[in-house]
C-alpha cells in the first residue's frame, strides 16, 4: 500500500499546520548528521545550500565540470509565482487550480497546493540573493503570461530566467562551500544508491576524471537529478541529461511513477537532418507575442515546401490561425500538449511548412504592428509610416526576446525579423519521475527526489514556466523541512560507515557492469543504440500512442537492449577520463526506462495531458479522460525485470477541485 | 563538405600533447561544430580508436560547457556564440581547421580539448554572492526598486556564462573579465551595497591565487565573449577594488 502521507485538515491550511507539527533537529545535533544531494540544478543547487544553512553537513554531487552548468540554466521563459502585482486577479488559489487543471486532474491536490504557497516566498528569495529580473520603468518586477492561464504571473530575466535562477542558487551553494558546509564533487557522477538494513544510507559515485568507485555514507541522500527526455535521443535537454540515478533508485526499490507523462513542446525549432543531436526549444513566452499558423490551403503548403513561394506571399485570408479559431478563450496560450497536438493534426493533414512536412509558422508581424504603434504614441511621433511603426515594433520585440531571436537565426540561418519562424513541437520535460510522498521521500525510507526527478506536481501536463516553480519550492522552502522529520530519529545513529557489506556490494556490482561494458568489444558506438530507442519512443511513444504501437514498441526495446549488450563498442579504459563509457551506462538504463514507459501508456487506457491514447479521444480530436476508471497515480515497482514490473495505484482525491472535462475554447 | 582536422590529443595533464590529422567527408553545413565533432568520433570509434575528449552539454549556447579553440579564436570565427551554436556553415569545402584546448596555466587540461575551469568556480566562492540565508522570510520584493536602466545593466553582467573564452583569448590569460562581471552585477543592485568592498577585494585575491594574468586592455576578451560582456565592467571592477583598498588601509 502506498501512503502518501497527506496531512488532514482544510487544504488551504495544511502545509501551515505540518510544518508546526514536524519533527525538528537541534543545530548541534544537525552538525553530526550527513546528507548527499545528488544533482545541482535549481533543486539540487537550492537543496544543497538550505541544509548546509541550517547545519546539516552536506555532500554534493554533479557529473558537469561545476555545479553552474546543470540542464535547469537552459530553462528560457519564466517562473510562476501568486503575487498577483498586475492586479489580475490572481492568488495562490487560483495558481493552483490553474495547475491541477492544466495537469488534466492527475496531480495531488496537497502537494500543488504547497506549490502555490510557497511560490511568492521564490521571489522576495531571488530578489534578495540580486537575481536580476526584469522590471518596469517604475523600477518594481515586470510579469508576463503562459500557456494555460489568464493572468501574469510569470516572472522572468529576458529570456534566459533558468539561467539567473541557477546562477542565484549557485551563489548561495557557493557561500556554503566556501564555510566547509557543502562538499562539493563535480565531475562526479552516481553509480547506485546503497541500502543498509532497509533505508538508504549513501551511493557509490564515480570520479568521472581519474574513473575512480567512491563510497560515500549518509543519513539520508536526496536525488534532485532532473528528468528522462533524452530517451528519446532527440529532445530539448542537455546531452548530459539522464535516468540513470533515478533509474538505479527505481532498482533498488523506489516506485516509478507516471512515467509516460512526456511533455512534448510546442515551440522547438523543427529537426533539420539526420546529424542533428538536440532540439532547441523556442520559450513559449513567444507565444505572448506571436501568432500560430498553416496555410489554409493545401496547395499553397505544397508551394511553401518545394520553396516556391514563401510564407510572406500567402494572402491574410489564406492562413489559418488554427489555435485561434479552435480554442478562441485562449488562442495561442493554450497548454502545451492541446498546442503540440493541433500542430501535429494540421502538418499530418498535410499543411507543414517545412521540406519534412513537419513545421508550422510563428509570426510576429502583428506584433511588431501593435508594440510599434504604442512606441510611435510614446515618442509623440504624429502620423509614423508603416515602416516607421514597424522598425520601432521590432526593437520592442528585441528588447523582450533578443537572444531567442538571435538563437533562432544562428540555428535555422532564417531571420525572423523578416519571416515567420518555423516551429514543431518537441520533447522537453517528465511529468512523471521517482514516486514520492508528501515529504518528498521515495517509497525507500531516507532516500528523497526533489524536482523534475519526482513526480508530483504537475499531473499529466506541466504549465509553462512551473518548472523552475517546482525546482526551487522543493529545494528552498519543502525538502529542508521535510527532511528534519526523518532526520530527528537519527541523532542517535552516529557516522554511517561505507566499509560494512552492503557498500562492499554495490561497488563491486557497479565494477562488474563497467568492467562488462568497456570490455565487451562490439561493433556499434553507443549513439548508434540511443537514437534507434529514440525512433521507437518518438514513433510510438511520444505524442499519440496506440495498443498496437505500444506493444510493438515493447518487443522492439527489449531486442534493441539485447543487442546493445551483445553489441556496443566502449573504447578507452575505465581507468581514466572516458565520455563515451560514462554515455554508455546511461544509455543502458533508457533501454530499460524506456520499456517501462510504454507499459504505462499501454496500462492507462485513457488520454489525459500530455499522454494521448488514439483509442481515447472526444468527436473533435481532443483528450478524453476516464476518472472513473484511471484518476490514479501508476506506481510501478521493480521487480527483476522491466517487463515483470508490477503496478501499484495510488487514487487520486479530489475534494477542494470539481473534475471537467478540460476545455480551453 | 569535406574537410581536414588538425586536433590536439593530450592524455593528462602531465603528458605531452600533440596534433593529430583527421579526415572528415560528407559534412553537412546544417551541422553545427560539435555535431561535426561527433561525426568525427564516430568514425573514429567504428574504425577501432579513441575519440577525442571534449565538454560539452546544452548544445543551445547557455551551460558554458563547451570550449574550442577553433583556428586560432576562442568559439571559432562567429561572434557572440558558443562552439555548439557555431554552424559548419561557417567554413567552406576543402578547409583545414585547427581545433585546441583553452589554453591557461590556471586550466590544465584533462584530456584532448577537456580543461578544468574549476578555479572559476572558487572565484566565485570567494565571495560571488550575496550572503542571505534562504528562509524565504526576507522583504517584499517589490520593496526593493530598481531602476529599469541599472536593472537592464546587472543583467547583462550577469549573463556570462563562465565558458572561459575571455582567458583563453587573451594574451595575458587574464581572468578580468569574468570576475568583473559577477562583481558589476552585485554592485549595479541595491543588494549588493554590504558587501560590496570586501566582495570586490576577496574575489580579486582569489583570482590571483589561481594563476590568472593581468589586464593589459587589449580587449581581446569582449571581442570573443559569445555574451557580449562589456570591458566597462573591468573599469568598475578596477574602480571598486581601488576604493575598497583605500578605505581599508585607513
Amino acid at each position: 500500500m502506498l501512503d502518501s502521507k497527506i496531512p488532514e485538515g482544510p487544504l488551504a491550511d495544511k502545509w501551515t499546520k505540518y510544518k508546526d507539527d514536524i519533527q525538528l533537529v537541534n543545530p548541534a545535533n544537525k552538525r553530526s548528521i550527513d546528507v548527499i544531494v545528488v544533482g545541482t540544478g535549481l533543486a539540487g543547487s537550492s537543496a544543497a545550500a538550505s541544509l548546509a544553512e541550517m547545519g546539516y553537513n552536506v555532500k554534493a554531487l554533479c557529473f558537469q565540470d561545476s555545479p553552474r552548468r546543470a540542464h535547469s540554466i537552459a530553462a528560457q521563459g519564466g517562473i510562476n509565482a501568486a503575487k498577483n502585482y498586475q492586479n489580475d486577479g490572481d492568488s495562490v488559489h487560483r495558481l493552483f487550480y490553474d495547475t491541477v487543471k492544466g495537469g488534466d486532474y492527475r496531480s495531488r491536490e496537497a502537494n500543488v497546493h504547497r506549490l502555490a504557497e510557497v511560490s511568492t516566498n521564490i521571489i522576495d528569495q531571488c530578489v534578495a540573493q540580486g537575481v536580476p529580473f526584469a522590471r518596469e520603468y517604475g523600477g518594481l518586477l515586470d510579469n508576463r503570461s503562459f500557456g494555460g492561464v489568464l493572468v501574469s504571473r510569470t516572472f522572468y530575466a529576458k529570456g534566459q530566467t533558468g539561467q539567473q535562477l541557477l546562477l542565484g542558487a549557485y551563489s548561495a551553494l557557493s557561500r556554503q562551500i566556501s564555510k566547509g558546509k557543502v562538499d562539493m564533487l563535480t565531475r562526479h557522477e552516481m553509480m547506485d544508491v546503497v541500502m543498509v538494513d532497509g533505508k538508504c544510507r549513501g551511493i557509490i559515485a564515480r570520479n568521472l576524471v581519474t574513473g575512480e568507485l567512491e563510497r560515500h555514507a549518509a543519513h539520508a541522500v536526496v536525488l534532485a537529478t532532473g528528468g528522462y527526455g533524452n530517451v528519446f535521443f532527440l529532445s530539448t535537454n542537455a546531452m548530459g541529461s539522464n535516468v540513470s540515478a533515478a533509474w538505479k533508485a527505481h532498482k533498488k526499490g523506489a516506485h516509478m511513477a507516471n512515467p509516460c507523462f512526456t511533455q512534448i513542446h510546442p515551440t522547438c525549432i523543427p529537426v533539420s537532418g539526420e546529424h542533428q543531436s538536440k532540439l532547441t526549444l523556442m520559450s513559449e513566452s513567444l507565444r505572448n507575442d506571436g501568432r500560430i499558423w498553416v496555410p489554409a490551403k493545401k496547395e499553397d503548403a505544397e508551394a511553401i515546401r518545394k520553396g516556391t513561394i514563401r510564407a510572406l506571399d500567402i494572402a491574410e485570408a489564406d492562413r489559418d490561425y488554427y489555435l485561434e479559431r479552435r480554442y478562441p478563450a485562449f488562442g495561442n496560450l493554450v497548454p502545451r500538449d492541446v498546442a503540440s497536438r493541433a500542430a501535429k493534426e494540421r502538418c499530418d493533414a498535410g499543411f507543414g511548412v517545412n521540406k519534412t512536412g513537419e513545421a508550422v509558422f510563428l509570426d510576429f508581424a502583428s506584433a511588431f504592428n501593435r508594440y510599434g504603434k504604442t512606441e510611435a504614441s510614446i515618442r509623440g511621433l504624429s502620423e509614423p509610416s508603416t515602416e516607421e511603426i514597424v522598425t520601432l515594433g521590432k526593437e520592442v520585440v528585441k528588447a523582450k526576446y533578443g537572444n531567442l531571436f538571435d538563437m533562432y537565426k544562428q540555428i535555422a540561418a532564417d531571420d525572423p525579423y523578416e519571416t515567420p519562424m518555423k516551429i514543431y513541437p518537441a520533447v522537453h520535460y517528465t511529468m512523471g519521475g521517482l514516486w514520492v510522498d508528501y515529504n518528498l521521500m521515495t517509497s525507500v525510507s531516507g532516500l528523497y527526489a526533489t524536482g523534475e526527478s519526482n513526480f508530483s506536481d504537475h499531473g499529466a501536463n506541466r504549465l509553462g514556466a512551473s518548472a523552475l516553480m517546482q525546482g526551487l519550492a522543493d529545494g528552498y522552502f519543502v525538502l529542508p523541512y521535510t527532511i528534519g522529520d526523518y532526520l530527528a530519529n537519527d541523532i542517535r545513529t552516529g557516522a554511517i560507515s561505507s566499509d560494512s557489506a552492503e557498500f562492499e556490494a554495490a561497488e563491486n556490482a557497479v565494477q562488474e557492469r563497467i568492467d562488462h561494458l568497456i570490455n565487451n568489444n562490439g561493433s556499434k558506438p553507443v549513439d548508434d543504440f540511443h537514437r534507434r530507442l529514440g525512433r521507437i519512443m518518438w514513433n510510438e511513444c511520444g505524442m499519440s500512442r496506440n495498443e498496437a504501437g505500444l506493444k510493438k514498441a515493447i518487443m522492439d526495446i527489449r531486442a534493441l537492449r539485447e543487442e546493445f549488450w551483445k553489441d556496443v563498442r566502449v573504447p578507452g579504459n575505465a581507468t581514466s577520463y572516458n565520455p563515451e563509457l560514462d554515455k554508455a551506462g546511461r544509455v543502458a538504463d533508457f533501454l530499460e526506462q524506456g520499456e517501462l514507459m510504454c507499459m504505462d501508456a499501454l496500462a492507462r487506457e485513457e488520454s489525459c495531458g500530455g499522454h494521448f491514447r488514439e483509442e481515447h479521444q472526444t468527436p473533435e480530436g481532443e483528450a478524453l479522460r476516464d476518472d472513473e476508471n484511471f484518476a490514479f497515480v501508476s506506481a510501478w515497482e521493480f521487480a527483476g525485470d522491466p517487463s515483470e514490473s508490477k503496478l501499484i495505484k495510488e487514487d487520486l482525491v479530489f475534494e477542494n477541485i470539481e473534475l471537467k472535462q478540460r476545455s480551453y475554447k | 563538405m569535406n574537410l581536414t582536422l588538425k586536433v590536439w590529443r593530450q592524455n593528462g595533464p602531465e603528458v605531452k600533447g600533440h596534433m593529430d590529422t583527421h579526415a572528415l567527408e560528407g559534412v553537412s553545413p546544417d551541422m553545427s561544430f560539435l555535431e561535426m565533432m561527433d561525426m568525427l568520433n564516430d568514425q573514429i570509434i567504428r574504425a577501432g580508436g579513441e575519440p577525442v575528449a571534449f565538454d560539452h552539454d546544452c548544445r543551445e549556447g547557455i551551460c558554458g560547457m563547451c570550449s574550442m579553440f577553433i583556428n586560432g579564436e576562442a568559439h571559432g570565427p562567429g561572434r557572440g556564440v558558443t562552439t555548439c551554436q557555431l554552424h559548419m556553415r561557417s567554413f567552406n569545402d576543402g578547409d583545414t581547421i585547427a581545433i585546441e584546448p583553452w589554453r591557461a596555466q590556471a586550466f590544465p587540461v584533462i584530456k584532448d580539448l577537456t580543461v578544468d575551469r574549476s578555479a572559476f568556480d572558487r572565484v566565485i566562492q570567494a565571495g560571488g554572492y550575496i550572503s542571505v540565508n534562504t528562509s524565504g522570510n526576507t522583504i517584499d520584493a517589490n520593496a526593493i526598486p530598481v531602476p529599469k536602466e541599472q536593472a537592464d545593466d546587472a543583467f547583462s553582467a550577469a549573463t556570462c556564462i563562465g565558458c572561459g573564452a575571455c582567458v583563453a583569448s587573451c594574451k595575458n590569460a587574464s581572468a578580468m573579465l569574468f570576475v568583473s562581471a559577477k562583481v558589476s552585477q552585485f554592485a549595479l543592485l541595491p543588494q549588493g551595497q554590504p558587501e560590496r568592498e570586501s566582495r570586490v577585494q576577496r574575489m580579486v585575491e582569489q583570482m590571483d591565487k589561481e594563476g590568472f594574468g593581468n589586464c593589459t586592455n587589449t580587449g581581446a576578451c569582449a571581442v570573443e565573449c559569445p555574451k557580449g560582456i562589456d570591458l566597462s565592467n573591468i573599469a568598475r571592477m578596477n574602480r571598486d577594488f581601488m576604493s575598497a583598498t583605500v578605505k581599508s588601509k585607513k
